[in-house]
């Protein structure tokens, strides 16, 4: 892994022409972020304006608007997170057999684009939960790929900060989204179809960066090339000019998919890490939900709570990738979720309005520590033939666990209390921690060992 | 090399007209709106302090202009007449013993809700609390000492599931809680109601201590009319698949939505009266799609409000007798959440 991958597919893969962006003075671009990976965070930020925007309108839209019931929609939404969770999968599956990412995470964002003009031509209650429905899908389906994508474009060394620079523009996205949709409400009070409007272009305009800006990266054929560095390796004709006797042609082809791969015995450590720390994390909805029972603070700005998590996190991700890149992603990884102990103990002991901001700094900080530090730990560690699909298995095995935490903790909620409840999980959280620590560290010594040698 | 400017020049292409036609449309459409409200047919309007001396129905106004979504005032004698018009803004509202219980959006940067009272013959604000969602129903006791509200608490992140509803009952003296009412103790035929996804909504008041309510769990797919005790901190099923209960001012009956039949998904409702002594149900086929909480006209009259199917945001107050083969007929035009003072 001596080169920087990103290069390697734009000017190796024979199918496509050499692209300018990516050739030579590789050495002195070690240290920056790819520019394919700022592309996908600026696609992740105007979708996200286009997803945030819609779903901030859509419960007063359902009431006030369409005059309905708002709690036929919970129960579509409550369906819709379980089903993305498998699409999470299929998509980084079809990503690792077509060789094709972007192709797959096109789709996943064109599904979700159209979705906007679902809602501008087909009002009513049927039109939002298709929409809602086929926008989980998209949304589902691109995640994986994308990914898998900021990994294969990116200095191993670096990925931690790839990946927080990305995560940091995508939450861009997610707070200025709400903010121009109840913009435009403020204006029209009822322009609904106003923001569904800019909402579709916004997803436009990422579909379109994404289609017209980003490499079609051949990440297992790239790998492959690396391998196979010679002309007879590569199975070509020993001559530059000769067009006799190809025996396989010059489509490269990697090591075969198997899921064998995807849970290679490092990353079944991750995902074991992952499924149970998600296990403990009960869901910010409850924490808020703690917050607001004592504090008249939380209660007045309830729906600003969750911007004050995003403020953070957005400032936070890309400092702690880097720190994860030094210290050690899987150590990041696992301690990230001490923010997330120090959020919970506030919440259970602590009332005030200083204890409000701190629990959310400390959920922002959680979110940055954790979001795209999973996603390069399990980047880093899969083999290319299956990366994306080894990124969507922990994202996957990460929010089931994460909704079947959130259900058992409603039973613990209501059969405990509040308090009680969420002090409970605190302190199996304090256990699970060190637990985890143990058993992720072999990760960070190999995968840095790997990286000294390599550059 | 030649490959990416072709592909730049195809994006500025499209960000240019896509940027071009979304500012064209909000530009349109805030044009329209100013047109649509300043063109707007002047709604009739009369004297509020002459309307509220005599018996009338307070409600919100959804007649589109200016006055869109203000608190207004009709005689009961003449409903459909011109109406008074207050300067308070509110999404449901109810009047009792000069108190009024208003809940309402406040639109802005980030949207909150609140939950405000007024006196209801000066309309000066008197109290408000922060409403922890999107105002669904409130209720005062007949002596205006409680209120019942109810609030969809929605999910504030594309991460997050789902609605709830938290339905509390303070004290208009000095704005106390009893608390949130799924908090309380449950019984549902007889069994403690432990379901996790349990939900509380729609509260009327038969007396300063006992009210219904509407419980559901959605797991289970059902809803129960509560009978709740304030004192004792608990709520008693009464009977299966009933929700936003009113109780008559005789108090012999109350009446809520029945589920009878469900439409890509969504429940279709009627309402039904129940005889507080008997149990016997008549449900009102009239009524069909109504989501509302139902106010009582007088003792043998319902109200509840029904969106105009070709006006969004327009809504009309509905009066039928509490009779099965009783015809539904307009009792206000534009107009939203009635409340009948005597």
């Amino acid at each position: 892994m001596a080169l920087e991958t990103r290069d390697l597919p734009a000017a190796a893969v024979p199918a496509r022409p050499a692209r300018p962006t990516g050739t030579g003075r590789g050495a002195a671009r070690a240290t920056r972020v790819s520019s394919t990976v700022v592309t996908l965070g600026v696609v992740s930020l105007l979708t996200d304006i286009s997803s945030e925007a819609v779903a901030a309108v859509l419960p007063l839209y359902i009431t006030t608007a369409l005059g309905l019931t708002t709690l036929a929609y919970g129960f579509v939404d409550g369906l819709m997170q379980g089903a993305t969770a498998i699409v999470r999968v299929a998509g980084g599956w079809a990503a690792d057999r077509g060789d094709h990412p972007k192709w797959v995470a096109a789709a996943g964002y064109g599904l979700s684009m159209v979705t906007r003009a679902l809602l501008f031509f087909a009002p009513g209650f049927a039109g939002v939960t298709t929409a809602v429905a086929l926008d989980r899908v998209g949304k589902g389906v691109r995640t994986a790929p994308r990914d898998a994508m900021i990994t294969a474009s990116s200095n191993p060394r670096n990925l931690g900060r790839a990946f927080g620079v990305h995560r940091t523009l995508d939450t861009v996205g997610a707070a200025l989204g709400p903010l121009l949709a109840f913009v435009v409400l403020w204006l029209l009070p009822d322009g609904y179809s106003t923001v569904f409007v800019i909402s579709f272009g916004a997803a436009v305009l990422g579909f379109a960066v994404l289609v017209l800006l980003v490499p079609d990266m051949r990440p297992r054929g790239a790998a492959w090339l690396l391998k196979h560095r010679t002309r007879v390796e590569r199975g070509l004709p020993k001559c530059k000019g000769c067009t006799c006797d190809l025996p396989g042609g010059l489509e490269a082809t990697g090591r075969p998919f198997s899921w064998r791969l995807v849970v290679a015995p490092q990353m079944r450590r991750v995902l074991l890490a992952a499924g149970l720390l998600a296990l403990l994390t009960v869901g910010d909805g409850f924490v808020y939900l703690s917050l607001q029972a004592r504090d008249g603070f939380a209660t007045e700005w309830f729906p600003l709570l969750y911007v004050g998590t995003n403020a953070v996190y957005m400032t936070l991700a890309t400092p702690v990738g880097r720190l994860a890149d030094r210290l050690g992603r899987a150590k990041v990884f696992v301690w990230g979720h001490a923010a997330l102990f120090g959020a919970y103990a506030l919440a259970g002991l602590v009332s005030g309005t200083a204890s409000t901001f701190a629990a959310l700094a400390l959920l922002g900080t959680f979110y940055a520590a954790t979001d795209g530090v999973l996603a390069a730990l399990a980047g880093r560690i899969a083999a290319p033939s299956v990366r994306a699909s080894a990124i969507g298995t922990a994202q996957t095995v990460q929010a089931v666990a994460r909704m079947g935490s959130s259900a058992l903790f409603g039973v613990l909620w209501y059969s405990m209390g509040r308090q009680p409840a969420i002090l409970a999980v605190a302190a199996v959280l304090a256990v699970a921690l060190p637990v985890c620590w143990v058993l992720v560290r072999p990760i960070d010594r190999s995968t840095s060992a790997e990286d000294e040698v390599a550059v | 090399m030649r490959g990416l400017p072709r592909r730049v020049v195809v994006l500025v292409v499209v960000v240019v007209v896509v940027v071009a036609g979304v500012a064209a449309y909000a530009v349109d459409a805030v044009r329209q709106h100013r047109a649509d409200v300043a063109g707007a047919p002047t709604v009739a309007s009369t004297d509020l302090a002459q309307v509220l001396a005599g018996p009338h129905v307070v409600f919100r106004s959804t007649l589109p202009g200016a006055q869109y979504g203000l608190v207004a005032a009709v005689p009961l004698d003449d409903p459909a007449g011109a109406r008074a018009f207050t300067d308070v803004a509110c999404d449901r509202v109810d009047v009792a013993a000069d108190v009024v219980a208003c809940l309402r959006t406040v639109r802005g940067v980030a949207t909150k809700f609140e939950t405000e009272l007024y006196d209801a013959t000066t309309w000066r604000q008197t109290a408000s609390w922060p409403l922890p969602g999107i105002p669904s129903r409130t209720r005062l006791s007949d002596d205006g000492t409680l209120v019942g509200t109810t609030a969809f608490v929605t999910g504030h992140s594309y991460a997050t599931v789902g609605f709830s509803t938290q339905d509390e009952i303070h004290s208009t003296a000095d704005g106390t809680s009893y608390g949130n009412l799924e908090d309380w103790d449950l019984t549902v035929d007889g069994a403690p109601f432990t379901a996790v996804d349990r939900n509380i909504w729609g509260t009327t008041f038969v007396d300063d201590d006992t009210f219904y309510a509407t419980a559901a769990s959605f797991s289970a797919g059902k809803t129960w009319l509560m009978k709740g005790s304030i004192s004792g901190r608990t709520l008693t099923s009464v009977t299966e698949n009933a929700e936003c209960p009113a109780v008559s001012p005789d108090r012999t009956k109350v009446a809520f939505k029945v589920v009878v039949d469900t439409v890509d998904g969504q429940s279709v409702w009627e309402v039904a009266v129940r005889d507080v002594a008997t149990g016997e149900q008549t449900v009102i086929p009239s009524t069909r799609g109504l989501d509302d909480q139902v106010e009582w006209l007088d003792d043998d009259t319902l109200l509840y409000g029904l969106p105009r199917a070709d006006e969004p945001g327009t809504t009309d107050v509905y009066a039928v007798d509490a009779a099965a083969d009783a015809r539904a007929e307009v009792f206000i035009p534009g107009a939203w959440s009635p409340s009948v003072v005597r």
